[in-house]
């Protein structure tokens, strides 16, 4: 992928995506201000903790969290010329589906069970590319073959529960699919897998992703997975991006102290020779407070006054580097 | 799922029998006698040999056996032969469950008054579904809005006023003071043109309205839990992210999924309608199913109870196989083999 083509037309470019979840105990401040873009067959990786707001920022562009309790306070998110967050419903619905494919997390729930595979795959196509009922029947074998499920037409008419979580992982990627999307959001498409499964599912995105050419944001919490099909990452923190760079920028120069400690959980074996299992200490923020300072400052090991008085921002550091931290790791002290 | 239901069917003969037996231990345990409506000035061994002659003489088992006789072979007989309309056997030495109030075969009675029953009772059960499950499905998917507050609200006055009352209120807010409905249910009206038909109908309004209220604040609870199970899960998100409607998203995915327990509480509640509304017919003197099984409680007419609680029970059995039948037929995660 020539990710050096930064003048080209991004599929999608989301500027300062707030949103919030209004709650019993008070406002949850899920996202904070998120801007990001991706470039025609560029693939981001977004790590972070659970309940960081990767989801929730995915789930944002196209509208598809329950409102209320949700509410996107302010943002564009523009895609194909338009801004989904302002778009009417119907138009909106034109988009999900049909030009943005969506992949769930947990296979064995993200299935209506009551249906046919073949239902659930043809309702886009007939939706989306108004196909009759023989048409897309063949174009959900064609599917379903891509996805390397074997004597595909006969499954069509099986129902999820005859289906491993492997292969239901697959149907659902058939169906996002489905319409030829200019982007794939994988929301953590692999965590309920079995790893061999996992490695089966990340070749076939692979393969998809020169046979189609789309943009892939891939959600997840392994930093394996992100090394080995990223183009680009988005480390995430407390509703922040706090660190957003090249692959092979980020796992070889890390910049923030978050993405620094991510790196060091990672299972290994370090110089001494010693098997240890690293974790970060302290606990996830709390997105109930308004972020008025920097949300990794409690768990910081570099964390000084300026970190729980203001909040850092996203700023270029180096080449094609973003980082948000009061702190520059490499020169060992507080940036200017 | 043909082998499910006829295993089933089988297991079910012993279940009755043994169903059969309990009531008529219940019903001959029980202070009755048939004798006890009688005028005060019959003398006591006139009664004595009028329970004679009612057969109250024989011994537990053999009345028991009689009756299995007489229901499970007799009555059967009796209405093959009605169908081909030719005499099989010793058709007239052949005895019939009796009623000791009335003399007339008990299932010449049941006979005669379903019809009625299952107008009031089965209509109002469909109406009450027919409210039931769109009241259900908007108040599920508009919770907490205000036709929501006001569906809980109704269907909690529904359940929890008894049809005693609600009849009586009807009875006079519309009979009494509009005067635009009778009160009384008229069982010889033959629907033959228009004005006969709308004479039904408004004969039918009260007592449907009643029961159709009661069933549809139970049912429409069921249906709104049910969807608000459904609307969570995940598989209606991924029905949006493909880009469907939201019509379809409700009433294509969501319900067909939370159907399927309703459809069974449906299923399960159909005995009731042929078990009669024991309270709303006598409120409105409609001489259905619960109103003979109160008259002959009254009276201890011990035949036409049995006969009558064992077939509800009859119908309770085979509607719960019919429950599980159509379980699985919506749910295809549920096979039976």
């Amino acid at each position: 992928m020539d990710l050096d083509s930064q003048t080209s037309e991004p599929v999608i470019e989301v500027t300062d995506l707030k949103t919030i979840f209004h709650t019993q105990d008070g406002t949850v401040y899920a996202v904070n201000g998120l801007s990001f873009q991706l470039q025609p067959g560029e693939l981001l990786g977004v790590v972070g903790e659970s309940g960081c707001g990767k989801s929730v920022t995915m789930m944002s562009l196209l509208r598809l969290l329950p409102m209320p309790p949700a509410e996107i306070v302010s943002g564009t998110v523009q895609f194909e010329g338009k801004d989904l967050l302002q778009i009417d419903d119907d138009e909106l619905r034109k988009i999900r589906g049909g030009r943005i494919g969506f992949i769930f997390q947990d296979p064995m729930t993200s299935l209506n069970p009551v249906f046919t595979i073949g239902f659930q795959i043809m309702e886009p196509l007939r939706e989306h590319l108004g196909l009759d009922k023989s048409a897309a029947r063949d174009k959900a074998v064609e599917l379903l073959e891509l996805v390397g499920i074997p004597s595909a037409r006969e499954r069509l008419r099986d129902f999820p529960h005859q289906f491993s979580g492997g292969m239901r992982q697959r149907v659902v990627i058939a169906i996002a699919l489905a319409c030829d999307p200019k982007l794939l959001i994988a929301d953590e498409p692999t965590t309920a897998l079995d790893v061999t499964v996992q490695a089966q599912i990340l070749e076939i995105v692979r393969e998809l992703r020169q046979k189609l050419g789309m943009a892939i944001v891939w959600i997840t919490h392994d930093l394996g997975v992100v090394a080995g099909i990223a183009d680009r990452v988005a480390v995430m923190y407390g509703g922040f991006i706090v660190e957003y760079a090249h692959v092979s920028a980020l796992f070889e120069n890390p910049q923030h102290p978050y993405t620094i400690a991510l790196l060091e959980t990672l299972p290994g074996t370090n110089a001494d020779g010693e098997h240890r299992l690293l974790s970060i200490s302290g606990q996830a923020p709390n997105l109930i407070n308004k972020p008025n300072s920097c949300p990794f400052a409690p768990r910081c090991k570099f964390a000084f006054d300026k970190c729980r008085e203001q909040n850092p921002q996203l700023e270029m550091r180096g080449d094609d580097h973003k980082v948000s931290c009061w702190f520059d790791v490499e020169k060992n002290e507080a940036r200017a | 799922m043909l082998n499910y239901t006829i295993r089933r069917l089988l297991f079910a003969i012993p279940t009755l029998l043994v169903i059969s037996f309990i009531i008529f231990i219940i019903l001959d345990l029980a202070p009755n006698d048939p004798t006890g409506n009688l005028p005060l000035t019959i003398p006591a061994e006139v009664r004595a040999q009028i329970r004679e002659s009612l057969g109250l003489g024989q011994p537990f088992h053999i009345r028991y056996i009689k009756w299995l006789e007489q229901f499970f072979i007799n009555e059967p007989l009796n209405i093959m032969e009605h169908w081909w309309g030719a005499p099989i056997g010793d058709s007239d030495s052949r005895l019939r469950v009796t009623s000791w109030m009335s003399r007339s075969p008990v299932v010449d009675l049941i006979v005669e008054r379903m019809p009625q029953t299952l107008w009031v009772v089965g209509l109002s059960y469909l109406v009450g579904i027919l409210i039931a499950l769109p009241i259900g499905v908007i108040s599920a998917y508009k919770q907490y809005s205000w036709f929501d507050q006001i569906g809980t609200f109704i269907s909690m006055v529904g359940f929890s006023v008894p049809t005693f009352f609600t009849g009586l209120l009807l009875i006079v807010v519309f009979s009494v003071n509009l005067g635009w409905l009778p009160s009384i249910y008229d069982t010889t009206l033959k629907v033959t043109d228009f004005s006969s038909f709308m004479a039904q109908l408004r004969q039918l309004a009260m007592p449907v309205m009643v029961l159709a209220l009661f069933n549809a604040a139970q049912l429409s609870r069921f249906m709104r839990a049910s969807m608000l199970d459904n609307l969570n899960q995940d598989y209606v998100r991924t029905a949006r992210a493909k880009g469907m409607s939201e019509k379809v998203v409700l009433l294509v995915h969501v319900l067909r999924n939370s159907l399927i327990p309703v459809v069974t509480v449906i299923a399960l509640g159909v005995p009731q309608i042929f078990g009669g509304a024991i309270i709303t017919e006598q409120i409105f003197k409609v001489n259905g199913l619960g109103q003979l099984l109160i008259l002959g409680i009254e009276n201890a007419d011990i035949p036409l109870v049995q006969t009558l609680t064992f077939i509800f029970a009859i119908l309770i059995v085979f509607f719960n196989l019919i429950a599980d039948v159509v379980y699985g037929m919506l749910d295809p995660r549920i096979r039976y083999d």
